[in-house]
């Protein structure tokens, strides 16, 4: 049987901080275990915890970036809940006056966007690492606290995905928004960017079908995807054999590829929430609000649109250069020295790309500034290099880190334009090709194609083309 | 009764107490007289009252986001029961 698949998606992001949410600690990623803990995040007695401004202003540009209601007075609390990795016993979270609240995304689909709601995005503190550690008479936990107290947004969405394709889209639109505002690394690698997904089945025209299932431990985008796909098999075989799908709450297993049950709903947690008496309320001033409004950039969504509908590119060159906000804008800063939007898109999805994919070079460390491709591009536009020497001058560009004028003339890639310089190589190409030629003149005209190809080849590709097919058609016009 | 004795183990088991059958007798008597006390606080109306969430007139206070000096791994697990490879060791905690 065909199911609607409903599937919510909770997001963790950590935040762009240079320090803890609570403490000072360091927030770099890869430092030898506990070697970034304090007092308060050990969840020592008798210390006070204080919140990281920035940490802060960062979830306040996220929750706007999500299009969401600001709550102006926020407080947080505490998640109680017994772990290992959380010392303090509790988490510092919020529940009842989340940052930001009834917002949403617009992702990608096939024709078109769709919206995805968010119900709220909060701010809290991230636990530890736990390391199981398991062999021939050993059997216990290694915990490292360098994560504890990190500063997480977390994003949960509305169940308004009914796809797996679906569900890859939102993750790669809310990865590109957080990665646009400077919120988070995303770096799935290191754990910046963490997810776990609800899914249920429901037959069609039926809300209630198969009870809603949680699936914690995913860290990455593909464990995402393959995590829906197998519990979508796994729930339409329970439901088509006629059995029901129990609300639960089930661990990912990435090595075995499956999932398997952790809790049911009869054992799920009650946290216990309260507000934390160590924090005191915040409430964000319209002066801050005004301040982080005006720090959200255009969303990859609405420029990806632009430059579809304003430079005329294709959906494909839009998406690939709105990916990355700093690729946008190396575009568009080239766009500012020399306005030809579809040859510059060309320019960077074929040579520009390739040099970034091959050297494996970030757009922010390229060497070819903007302006000096812009000069290129504007060189070939008016034809004062060959399409074919201006790939061969950006090369050299790439390697030297030279600008196109000095290179145009070291190289001596100047385009031939001058009639006085190409029809002495026309002549010479007539003079090797006679077959082309008598085939052109017995009236197969797109025998020209070889003779223009004898004439590039003669100038070594600098022969301006246009002014050599004008001047070779006439020149053969003579000899009819 | 303000709490039975279910709810009295409920709570005994969220905060990871091991009670006897007798202590959770004798804790719902004793749990049930606080909370009996407290509702005396439902005699009051307080439909216009806003929820106090904190104790302190005191505001949006914070830290700059500063990296500051941190203590030393064996600082960090002087207090641990045990500890292994730099780290505090637990008892197993697979799920």
């Amino acid at each position: 049987m065909k199911y609607e698949i409903v599937i919510g998606l909770e997001t963790h992001a950590e935040l762009l901080t240079d320090s803890k949410l609570w403490c000072g600690c360091s927030s770099r990623f890869g430092e030898p275990t506990n070697t970034q803990t304090c007092p308060i995040c050990l969840g020592m007695p008798g210390v006070l915890p204080v919140l990281n401004e920035k940490a802060f202003d960062l979830a306040i540009s996220g929750a706007l970036a999500m299009q969401c209601s600001i709550n102006r007075r926020t407080f947080f609390e505490r998640k109680h809940y017994f772990y290992p990795d959380l010392p303090k016993n509790y988490q510092v979270s919020q529940n009842h006056s989340n940052l930001g609240v009834n917002g949403h995304i617009d992702i990608p689909v096939t024709g078109g966007t769709k919206k995805i709601g968010i119900w709220n995005v909060h701010l809290e503190g991230d636990a530890g690492k736990n390391m199981h550690v398991e062999y021939p008479g050993a059997n216990y936990s290694l915990v490292d606290l360098n994560r504890a107290g990190m500063p997480l947004l977390e994003i949960v969405s509305a169940p308004d995905m009914r796809s797996v394709e679906e569900a890859e889209s939102f993750m790669h639109t809310l990865r590109s928004v957080l990665l646009y505002c400077g919120i988070s690394d995303c770096r799935m690698q290191e754990g910046s960017l963490r997810f776990e997904a609800s899914v249920s089945l429901n037959k069609p025209g039926d809300t209630g079908t198969g009870g809603r299932v949680e699936i914690k431990n995913l860290n990455s985008m593909k464990a995402v995807s393959a995590c829906l796909e197998y519990e979508i098999k796994r729930q339409s075989e329970v439901l088509d054999a006629g059995g029901v799908v129990d609300r639960e709450t089930r661990l990912w297993d990435e090595n075995g590829a499956c999932s398997r049950r952790m809790r049911s709903k009869e054992e799920a947690h009650d946290y216990r929430y309260f507000p934390d008496p160590d924090l005191p309320v915040y409430n964000i001033e319209e002066s801050r609000l005004e301040r982080i409004s005006r720090e959200v950039p255009e969303l990859p969504v609405r420029r990806r649109e632009r430059f579809i509908s304003d430079f005329g590119l294709s959906e494909y060159d839009a998406s690939v250069l709105t990916g990355r906000r700093e690729l946008a804008d190396y575009y568009e800063k080239v766009l500012s020295h020399c306005n030809s939007p579809k040859s510059v898109a060309n320019w960077m999805m074929n040579d520009v790309m390739a040099a970034l994919n091959e050297r494996k070079v970030d757009i922010t460390d390229f060497v070819v500034s903007a302006e000096h491709l812009a000069s290129l591009v504007g060189m070939a536009e008016q034809s004062r290099v060959t399409a074919q020497a201006a790939r061969e001058v950006l090369a050299e560009m790439i390697n030297t880190g030279k600008s196109p004028e000095t290179l145009v003339k070291e190289m001596g890639a100047e385009a031939i334009s001058d009639s006085g310089d190409i029809m002495p190589i026309i002549e010479q190409a007539i003079g090797e090709v006679p077959e082309a030629v008598a085939d052109y003149l017995g009236g197969k005209k797109q025998a020209i194609g070889a003779i223009l190809g004898q004439v590039m080849r003669l100038s070594k590709g600098q022969a301006d083309p246009k002014k050599a097919k004008e001047l070779l058609t006439k020149k053969l016009e003579e000899m009819e | 009764m303000a709490i039975s004795e279910e709810q009295t183990a409920y709570v005994a088991n969220l905060a990871r107490l091991d009670l006897a059958e007798e202590d959770i007798r004798r804790f719902a008597v004793r749990l049930d007289a606080v909370l009996e006390y407290m509702e005396k606080l439902n005699e009051l109306d307080t439909g216009d009252t806003e929820p106090l969430v904190h104790l302190s007139d005191r505001e949006n206070v914070f830290r700059s986001d500063q990296p500051a000096e941190s203590l030393s791994r064996r600082e960090a697990l002087e207090n641990a029961p045990e500890k292994a490879e730099g780290c505090f060791k637990v008892p197993s905690i697979i799920e």
